[in-house]
């Protein structure tokens, strides 16, 4: 049977096409992550329960989004945590220095855009691999965030900044929208622009993508702008769910949102991959996260979890790629 | 070529300037820095970082990186703090051994998945990082391995000494590193690494066995984050499950960086990882004495981590350049 499949498919290379890809198995891992919470606890089906849990979350998926796409490019970026922090007690000390609400949030997400761009130009220019470099970045931008804010808690905001968590539409808290609206419009430019196709080109092959006329250095310098920006959204709307910021928030951070890019089979040398994947892989970890809460784990033995399960997710992915589109 | 100019390219030389400025600057502000006591500092707060480097410039020479050694750390730590509370009469060197197999296992299970997947190893590493941190709190069950737990012998190893008062843990780390210098400069594994960091493939065709390699350098990378586990436990006197380990990968990683090591693989020594270390240490002691809060120190060893980093590829550009200028 299974080898009559097999045949069949390799038959067929459109089918195998669309039958083999990595994104299903996120899929699949989504709905036996449903099955297995479910068992641990009858009211985990409530659906206002999950989109709760899911708000913490939010402010991961959409750099995961973002993440996703500088991956398909051939790069990463792993000082977006750091980034969230140092963007947050930014906007925490300006906000506290006497600026207006709506001039810090600029700032903030301003910080965050000059962060990105300094991680692009040393990877465009000096040609520094992207994943040592910010390595390097993660380091200083926390660093800089501890200086900063030292060990203080920066609070005092307007009370209608505070809690855009227990903000309803319907049951659906308004980060979660925010980062579906995010999703579908990102899903949008990467699958049917002619932006999304360039990015794949460059990641498939970056210099095949500048003798075709791709201005490969500067898509790339956007994108790690683009990543501090939306970085810098991250700070604000964990400093508002919070109600402060801090130097050490958002600490291993790289762990959970590379696991979503991972899980979603995003293909970590870059040019494949998908936002629909990430975006079930956000799904998948807030699941897994409230589940083990449900099950009484202890946060930190759930690292154990955590990091088997993006060593895993990459070893299968590679698999099912090398399988699928030789 | 000169003896002069020969002095000039080597490679440790720029980092040698860097501490001799850093020292005569915080001299010049404070003279207390140059007392025994405050040197005393500089090497005590060296051995633990040291053996680690040893390991991870290995790795970094072989074009990888380990980040996942802090949770080795904690988890050698964890474990021989468990041995001792059920076998305090453990001596030295059984503890030794233990911590290294230790750590060997966890190395080794990092080259493993990083050579058969062929997956790049920062990211596997971060899986392990969280991996082997949430072990840790499986294993100790959120326990604290405090002071009265560790035996005497163990902690007098850090702050006795036999020889010129010395403390022992620094001896210990000095003969390793003597060893490594041995392994990199003088045996044919250490060219071997070479060989594997500068060119992968070119390394393949001439036979040599690049997985067997690769192996090694994580399996050595994991012992001696291991062993940094015990010296941790001397040191301190206490190992904490959520505290110890947790960003000292970064330091190492610093440390080797600026001590000249290439993160293309292929070029780094023994003596630069040495000084790169050192100069971390003297910057630790240097930045009370020149009234800088102990909050910049992140910042600083991060800017020290991107400038090495941006230098080391405008060497190599530079040298990019004196090679085709001099086919032309």
């Amino acid at each position: 049977m299974l080898k009559k499949i097999s045949i069949y498919l390799s038959e067929n290379p459109t089918l195998r096409y669309w039958i083999i890809r990595p994104e299903w198995v996120a899929v699949i891992l989504l709905i036996l992550s449903i099955i297995a919470s479910l068992q641990l606890s009858p009211f985990f089906g409530d659906l206002a329960f999950i989109m709760d849990s899911a708000t913490p979350y939010v402010e991961y998926g959409l750099i995961a989004i973002i993440l996703t796409l500088i991956i398909i490019s051939g790069e990463i970026d792993l000082s977006i945590a750091s980034m969230i922090a140092l963007t947050a007690v930014i906007f925490g000390t300006v906000y506290n220095a006497g600026f207006g609400m709506p001039l810090s949030v600029l700032i903030g997400v301003l910080s965050g855009a000059l962060c990105g761009l300094f991680n692009g130009i040393l990877v465009t220019k000096l040609k520094i691999p992207s994943i040592i470099l910010t390595i390097g970045t993660l380091t200083l931008y926390r660093g800089i965030a501890q200086a900063l804010a030292s060990d203080f808690s920066l609070g005092g905001y307007p009370s209608w900044f505070i809690g855009i968590d227990y903000r309803y539409v319907g049951i659906i808290p308004i980060p979660v929208i925010i980062f579906t609206v995010f999703a579908l419009i990102v899903g949008f430019l990467l699958s049917s622009t002619i932006y999304g196709k360039q990015l794949y080109l460059i990641g498939t092959n970056p210099q095949t993508a500048k003798y075709s006329g791709i201005k490969v250095d500067k898509i790339k310098l956007l994108l790690f702008t683009f990543s501090g920006v939306i970085s810098g959204v991250a700070g604000v709307l964990t400093t508002s769910r919070l109600a402060v910021a801090r130097f050490n928030m958002a600490t291993g951070a790289e762990l959970e949102i590379v696991l979503m890019v991972m899980l979603g089979g995003t293909y970590i040398f870059g040019g494949r991959g998908n936002i629909f994947g990430t975006f079930v892989a956000f799904w998948i970890v807030v699941i897994l996260r409230s589940g083990f809460n449900v099950a009484r784990i202890k946060i930190e033995s759930q690292l154990t979890i955590l990091g088997a399960m993006l060593i895993i997710a990459i070893i299968l992915t590679n698999y099912i790629y090398s399988k699928s589109q030789k | 070529m000169s003896i002069f100019d020969k002095f000039l390219r080597i490679r440790e030389l720029g980092i040698f300037s860097i501490i001799i400025i850093v020292v005569i600057a915080a001299s010049i502000i404070d003279t207390r820095f140059l007392t025994i006591d405050s040197w005393r500092a500089v090497l005590l707060a060296i051995p633990l970082i040291l053996v680690m480097a040893m390991g991870q410039m290995m790795v970094i020479i072989c074009r990888h990186v380990d980040i996942s050694i802090g949770s080795i750390l904690a988890f050698a730590a964890i474990t021989i703090g468990f041995v001792f509370i059920h076998y305090p009469e453990t001596s030295l060197w059984m503890a030794l051994l233990i911590t290294a197999f230790v750590g060997l296992i966890m190395g080794l299970i990092n080259g493993i998945i990083i050579t058969r997947f062929n997956v790049h190893s920062i990211i596997v590493t971060l899986g392990t990082l969280s991996l082997y941190r949430g072990l840790v709190f499986i294993v100790s069950g959120g326990r604290q391995i405090d002071r009265n737990d560790i035996p005497v012998h163990i902690i007098s190893f850090s702050q006795t000494s036999f020889f010129f008062s010395i403390p022992a843990i620094l001896i210990f780390s000095v003969i390793i590193v003597l060893i490594s210098h041995l392994i990199m400069r003088h045996s044919v594994l250490g060219r071997e690494i070479y060989a594997t960091g500068s060119n992968p493939e070119a390394a393949h065709l001439k036979g040599i066995n690049v997985t067997k390699i690769t192996l090694f350098c994580f399996g050595v990378c994991g012992m001696l984050a291991g062993v940094a586990g015990l010296f941790y436990a001397s040191r301190f006197g206490y190992v904490n499950p959520g505290v110890t380990g947790v960003g000292i990968e970064f330091i190492v990683i610093a440390g080797v960086i600026i001590g000249g090591t290439s993160i293309t693989g292929g070029s780094g020594s023994v003596l630069g990882t040495f000084l790169g270390i050192l100069l971390l240490g003297i910057i630790n002691v240097a930045l009370p004495v020149l009234n800088i809060p102990g909050e910049f120190q992140k910042a600083i060893y991060g800017l020290i981590i991107v400038l090495a980093l941006s230098l080391d590829q405008l060497i190599i550009f530079r040298m990019k350049k004196l090679r085709t200028g001099s086919n032309a």
